[in-house]
């Protein structure tokens, strides 16, 4: 750049520099018409909403506060989704580490173990788990199989440690959340292997030239740093498993807040506000995750530049879906 | 038996030969730099030193132990991962990349290995951590994470790393390759105390001034084998070999070269 280029520039030099800028915005037509398009669909849909009798609020916010609801929502829908989540959270971070592994046999196992639960529904496999008692008829044993115990000549009660009624185990919230827990860990060993090959491999080189162990590696510097990817999808998967809970009327779970409703509904010929006081819930505790969700990946962004303290809402975060809106 | 004894190391990655047999010894308190043109096997046989990379023949020991094997009868038996970790806390390592932690300040870039592999007490590693950090010159960056240091800030922070876990040698894998012109002087800086301190330094390099002023021995390698090896003054100044000759003319023509356009681009902005 030299100084006589400025002189080439459309503007005759004039003497005096030019000074600040007000220049006309670019008119969006195209904006006002899809205000007004999207204004009138919002108001047909609040007129819907409360002049429709159908919808009969009052039955609505009744329904959505009787303890069997309430006792179906805490167990069944927020516990169940922890639950589930927790137990697909650690086996999928496991299968994804022995997905991983340099060990040829840890690797195939982790393969089926993600083809077989990734191909079933979770509708079929929760309503399998319901039925899975009539494997075990006589109780499920933990000790050496009967078969073998046979041939050494033993009786099988005489090696069994503890024998337990399967029926217990597989039919309830267990059935439904081991159900879920285990469709859980085959998506969650994708998003966790993701997450841990997102990270550089110079990372795991600076821990091992420090003396690090492997283990202390993924668990101190490879799995915080994977978090970042992991926690977006992760929260996904919390909120698709907060819908799902009502799967579990498959197995069949009776503490479950949708499965209550639907009785109340079905008990009172009002199926249609019943089903409305389930969505009403399910949207407040999807509201509650996805504020949760944006808390936790700023915290897990930490050193990546992202955004921290109160530089922005985590309500505005929410409501930019990425990017903004222009 | 000195520091560092490697003799007839070997390797190769998939059928292509990168070491060819590297016979080198350091001697403790030595600095010595490897240097060549890239492709030659320096890096390589720094990573082999702290078994980065399994050698496939010859022998490296470091302070008397055989690196990554034991001798048991007449054969050599693979020593497990956590053998493997052991040998590597003695032996600091500075990455041409830096590779900080970037989910940990500077502070807990420096105390993580003393706490979590020395097992030392939190409050003893933060005040050696404060002091390393001081002694590189960034007692006052030490809450900042790696993303708001400079590149020769974050080099600094990866050799205090290196040095909280006090080793017996430091590798250095071209730790001013990947800074901005201006930012290899501060680097090389601490290097040159480190060296002035009396610590054993094996360093891959093509900073010819600091190969000059600093290294005890400059070794030159070329092709997975060491070409010629001796004081920096006899190796730089007045090399043996046709390879070596050829290599600084062109590490010298480069230089020039870009103190041309340095000198050039000058001009421009003074006219």
């Amino acid at each position: 750049m030299t100084a006589g280029a400025v002189t080439g520039s459309g503007l005759e030099p004039t003497g005096e520099r030019p000074g600040r800028i007000d220049a006309v915005p670019v008119r969006h037509p195209g904006r006002w018409v899809a205000v007004a398009v999207v204004a009138v669909i919002a108001a047909l849909i609040i007129n819907l909403l409360v002049t429709n009798a159908a919808f009969n609020w009052s039955f609505v916010f009744q329904a959505m506060v009787q303890s069997p609801v309430l006792h179906g929502l805490i167990w069944g829908t927020i516990l169940g989704t922890v639950f589930s989540m927790v137990f697909g959270v650690v086996l999928g971070v496991v299968l994804a580490v022995m997905r991983l592994s340099e060990n040829p046999v840890l690797r195939a196992a982790a393969f089926v173990y993600t083809w077989f639960f990734r191909a079933v529904p979770r509708l079929v496999l929760l309503s399998i788990m319901g039925t899975l008692g009539i494997l075990w008829q006589h109780g499920l044993g933990f000790g050496v199989p009967e078969t073998f115990a046979r041939w050494f000549g033993s009786s099988n009660a005489a090696l069994s440690f503890a024998t337990i009624n399967a029926n217990d185990v597989f039919v309830g919230l267990i059935g439904g959340v081991v159900g879920l827990g285990l469709t859980e860990a085959a998506y969650m060993a994708e998003i966790a292997r993701a997450g841990i090959l997102s990270v550089d491999a110079g990372q795991t080189e600076a821990a091992s030239a420090l003396g690090m162990s492997r283990g202390k590696t993924m668990r101190r510097i490879v799995l915080p740093q994977a978090m970042r990817v992991i926690v977006p999808p992760t929260g996904n998967e919390t909120i698709a498993m907060v819908k799902d809970t009502s799967l579990m009327l498959a197995v069949p779970v009776s503490a479950e807040m949708f499965f209550q409703l639907q009785a109340i509904g079905s008990r009172t010929f009002q199926t249609f506000p019943a089903e409305i006081a389930a969505v009403v819930w399910y949207l407040v505790i999807g509201t509650v995750l996805m504020i949760v969700q944006a808390q936790l990946e700023r915290r897990f962004g930490k050193g990546f530049g992202a955004m921290t303290g109160t530089q922005q809402g985590t309500i505005a975060r929410l409501l930019s879906f990425r990017g903004g809106m222009s | 038996m000195p520091l560092v004894h490697a003799v007839n190391v070997h390797k190769s990655f998939h059928h292509n030969e990168v070491l060819k047999g590297i016979d080198l010894d350091v001697e403790s308190g030595e600095v010595v730099c490897l240097l060549g043109p890239s492709g030659s096997g320096k890096t390589t046989f720094l990573r082999c030193i702290n078994q980065l990379e399994t050698i496939d023949g010859g022998r490296i020991w470091v302070d008397g132990d055989l690196a990554g094997f034991v001798e048991r009868g007449d054969r050599l038996h693979r020593l497990p991962d956590k053998a493997i970790s052991t040998q590597r806390r003695e032996i600091g390592m500075v990455f041409q990349r830096f590779n900080l932690f970037p989910h940990m300040t500077a502070l807990e870039n420096v105390m993580e290995a003393p706490v979590r592999v020395r097992g030392r007490g939190k409050r003893e590693a933060r005040h050696r951590g404060l002091q390393l950090l001081e002694r590189v010159g960034l007692g006052d960056h030490c809450d900042h994470y790696p993303a708001h240091l400079s590149g020769g800030q974050q080099q600094r922070v990866a050799i205090a790393r290196a040095l909280a876990m006090d080793p017996k040698l430091m590798l250095f894998d071209e730790p001013t390759s990947a800074l901005d012109p201006e930012l290899v002087g501060e680097v090389l800086t601490v290097m040159r105390e480190l060296a002035e301190q009396g610590m054993t330094m094996i360093v891959v390099t093509h900073e010819m001034g600091f190969a000059r002023g600093v290294a005890d021995r400059v070794v030159f390698m070329d092709g997975g084998v060491v070409v010629e090896q001796g004081e920096p003054k006899h190796v730089i100044d007045n090399p043996q070999h046709e390879r070596t000759r050829s290599f600084l003319s062109r590490i010298k023509a480069e230089h020039d070269e870009h103190a041309r356009a340095i000198q050039e681009g000058l001009q421009v902005e003074r006219g």
